[in-house]
């Protein structure tokens, strides 16, 4: 769990909102006046991004006609910021504000702001150590969000272009091709130099490789004193340097995720591979439908695990509306629906007693190539191994992804790259 | 007796109307302003009063309890010697030199080709402000495809006269450039109708009497119009200032990465404004983006002020 980037699918409508987002987002909160047992409640929902709840809400109608559901969707950046904001000022806040797994630490200090999920009959065991603990308060007594789905990884790729050339192109033999990273590494100079189009890249961006890599260490900037520990981690030294390396065997298409380049870049085939976890199923599928089938899915490279997104559910105790705000949560978050959300928008679930379920283990995706998603993603996050978190992390993973673009852009050498990355986690944490 | 105390009710009487009607004409012109200044002080003096204040704190999100943790100048003294708020400064001022000169220059020669009699001349008139009333997202968002680095227009052109595909936000000198378009593009209009405005203040016999004299059209411009213009001139170099030095939509979209805060992946963008923002909002470090703000503030109200002297040093040569 690592993370400095989660889905944002449209980044750039979105930063054009984040400009007025602070303002309407004043109007987040619920609307209308206290209401008996069954009379009827607006429930404000602030998300980032497509959650896939919106026939989800319909549904919930009609087991409760009095709630009516209002959906807030800002971009990534611009949700979380104007949440602490709004936590901060003690109004502004939804009845229901989603937090992701990298911003998730950040909002520690303030668990006491939000609605403690322990004492509402929610137990935590659910779920996995690595999803419910992140989001505990810091003396680790409440728990302030439910976990939605989580973000393991597996490796997405075209088994065209890899066909085209010379590589095997079959789920399995793909997968035992990597043994560990740097086999991916070199099986990458081997694509490079036998693909027909000199146009089409190993992978999409060089922060994406390092995030997978340092995704499956234990621990990755923080230690577990909270310490910020990027400039002594091994683990950050060597993901760097494979990572550095792969870009200087021109395997990188350097295109940043989320950016409009990147988008393209699924739709035009500019990258053979992608460090992909189950959400990114559907975001392919929305940027490049023309692909349908081209794609297929094998194992990640490495030890296994790594994350990437996944989110949580929290109630601020703002709410005017707690009660029917913790029974929407609860059961949006209940398995029932994250089966569905699994099977129909690719958000894969994180209620572990989902994922040996046939509905989830034995879904198959047909676009890309009927690939068996649920079986890959489940054993992906069985790999999950919890990582320490800290509060910066997102910002952290970033600045280090910013300088592997300028290694990318030719732009630095590594070791100016590393002295900036260095430099710029400083200005984040002091 | 009686008839001496009676004129004094009456006095009194006449005073009310005169005291209301002294209140009416020197209090009204008051009244009339408040609501400027009550809504000045609400949404620009205590904001900039309280960031003056939230500046010498060490507020920052991560750290609870720190919002009246008093720190002094610390900000301050941290902000000198922060090579990030250098850079901001240099890629601020690299900006706006090459948005603002080559802008209000376009803006002067499309001026004068506006004053002379065009068919149409009032829907070309119109026609030139249209880039400012469209929305910056949407502007810089058109123009970050244009300056796309694989399938952008701009290098699908250049790409026609031999020249390497570019990646605009790679560079330096290369994302100042295309800033500097998006800017020029959607300010050069603007600027164009002011000076047009001051042009048309111009006596025509100034003209008519040069013209008889043998001057040619640029001698005209060069002579009569810029000195005349001197006034509006001034204007807009100093509101272009201001601006530039404000520059914060069109840097912040031209990133189209994750963090388009940082203004390019090696800061070479990031402007004051930026910085600003990225220092309180996104590493939520409130005190120290605070404390950016006001030096901005004050680089601002030094460069005005620059500004101001040199015109009137200039006015002073030319009354000499």
């Amino acid at each position: 769990m690592r993370v400095a980037m989660t889905r944002r699918p449209a980044l750039l409508f979105g930063v054009g909102a984040m400009l007025v987002g602070s303002l309407l987002a004043g109007c987040g909160s619920s609307s209308d006046g206290p209401a008996g047992d069954n009379g009827p409640v607006t429930l404000t929902v602030n998300l980032f991004g497509d959650f896939g709840y919106q026939d989800l809400y319909a549904r919930y109608k009609e087991s409760h006609p009095n709630i009516t559901v209002k959906q807030n969707v800002t971009d990534y950046g611009a949700h979380h910021k104007n949440l602490q904001a709004h936590l901060l000022s003690g109004a502004g806040t939804a009845d229901i504000e989603a937090i992701e797994i990298g911003q998730i630490a950040g909002f520690r200090p303030q668990a006491a702001k939000f609605v403690d999920f322990l004492g509402q009959g929610v137990r935590k065991d659910q779920w996995v150590d690595s999803k419910w603990q992140p989001a505990t308060s810091q003396d680790g007594k409440a728990l302030f969000g439910l976990g939605t789905d989580v973000g393991g990884l597996a490796l997405c790729y075209r088994s065209d272009l890899l066909k085209a050339a010379g590589l095997p192109s079959d789920r399995d033999a793909v997968s035992a091709l990597f043994t560990d990273w740097n086999s991916y590494v070199e099986v990458g100079k081997q694509f490079q130099a036998k693909s027909p189009d000199k146009n089409v890249k190993w992978f999409d961006a060089g922060s994406n490789l390092y995030n997978a890599i340092i995704g499956q260490s234990t621990r990755n900037a923080y230690d577990a004193s909270g310490k910020v520990i990027v400039e002594t981690n091994p683990a950050v030294k060597q993901a760097w340097d494979t990572t550095v390396a792969a870009i200087q065997a021109g395997e990188s298409a350097g295109l940043a995720a989320f950016s409009p380049q990147w988008n393209t870049g699924f739709a035009k085939g500019q990258f053979a591979t992608v460090t992909c976890p189950s959400w990114m199923m559907a975001y392919i599928k929305d940027n490049a439908p023309d692909t349908a089938g081209k794609w297929d899915i094998a194992r990640i490279p490495g030890t296994g695990g790594g994350n990437w997104g996944g989110s949580y559910l929290t109630v601020p105790r703002a709410s005017r509306h707690q009660k029917e705000a913790i029974e929407l949560a609860k059961w949006l978050t209940a398995p029932e629906q994250e089966k569905w959300l699994f099977t129909n928008k690719g958000n894969f679930p994180s209620d572990q007693a989902l994922w040996s379920q046939p509905e989830v283990a034995g879904y198959d995706n047909p676009f890309f190539n009927n690939a068996p998603a649920g079986k890959i993603f489940s054993e992906s996050v069985k790999s999950l191994k919890p990582q320490i978190l800290g509060p910066h992390q997102g910002d952290i993973g970033n600045a280090i992804g910013n300088a592997l673009t300028t290694v990318e852009q030719g732009t630095a050498t590594p070791d100016a790259a590393w002295k900036k990355a260095v430099a710029d986690v400083r200005n984040i944490v002091s | 007796m009686a008839v001496m105390t009676r004129p004094r009710p009456a006095a009194a009487h006449a005073a009310l109307p005169v005291r209301r009607y002294r209140l009416d004409t020197k209090g009204a012109p008051y009244a009339f302003v408040a609501p400027f200044f009550v809504v000045f002080g609400v949404f620009g003096l205590f904001p900039l009063v309280y960031t003056g204040y939230v500046s010498l704190t060490g507020w920052r999100a991560d750290t609870p309890g720190s919002e009246s943790a008093f720190v002094g100048w610390r900000n301050y003294v941290a902000l000198w010697h922060d090579p990030f708020f250098w850079n901001a400064v240099k890629n601020t001022i690299g900006i706006g030199l090459i948005s603002t000169v080559p802008q209000l220059l376009l803006a002067l020669g499309v001026a004068h080709l506006l004053n002379y009699k065009l068919r149409g001349r009032t829907l070309i008139r119109m026609g030139v402000l249209l880039p400012n009333v469209t929305s910056v997202a949407a502007v810089t968002i058109i123009f970050v495809q244009l300056f796309g680095r694989d399938y952008g227009m701009v290098n699908w052109l250049l790409g026609l006269v031999g020249v390497d595909h570019v990646d605009w936000q790679a560079g330096t000198w290369t994302s100042w450039i295309a800033i500097s378009v998006i800017v020029t593009w959607r300010w050069t209009g603007y600027n164009a109708l002011i000076y047009l405005a001051g042009m048309q203040a111009i006596p025509f016999e100034l003209y008519e009497s040069a013209a008889l004299d043998g001057a040619s059209r640029w001698r005209q411009f060069r002579t009569i119009t810029v000195p005349m213009l001197r006034p509006t001139i001034l204007f807009t170099v100093i509101v272009s200032t201001i601006g530039s030095l404000q520059l914060f939509g069109e840097p912040l979209l031209f990133n189209t990465s994750q963090t388009p805060t940082t203004g390019g992946s090696q800061h070479q963008f990031q402007t004051l404004a930026l910085y600003t923002y990225d220092q309180f909002w996104q590493k939520f470090k409130y005190g120290y983006g605070a404390a950016i703000s006001w030096a901005m503030f004050g680089i601002i109200a030094l460069f005005v002020a620059v500004n101001l002297v040199a015109a009137r040093r200039m006015r002073g040569v030319d009354a000499s």
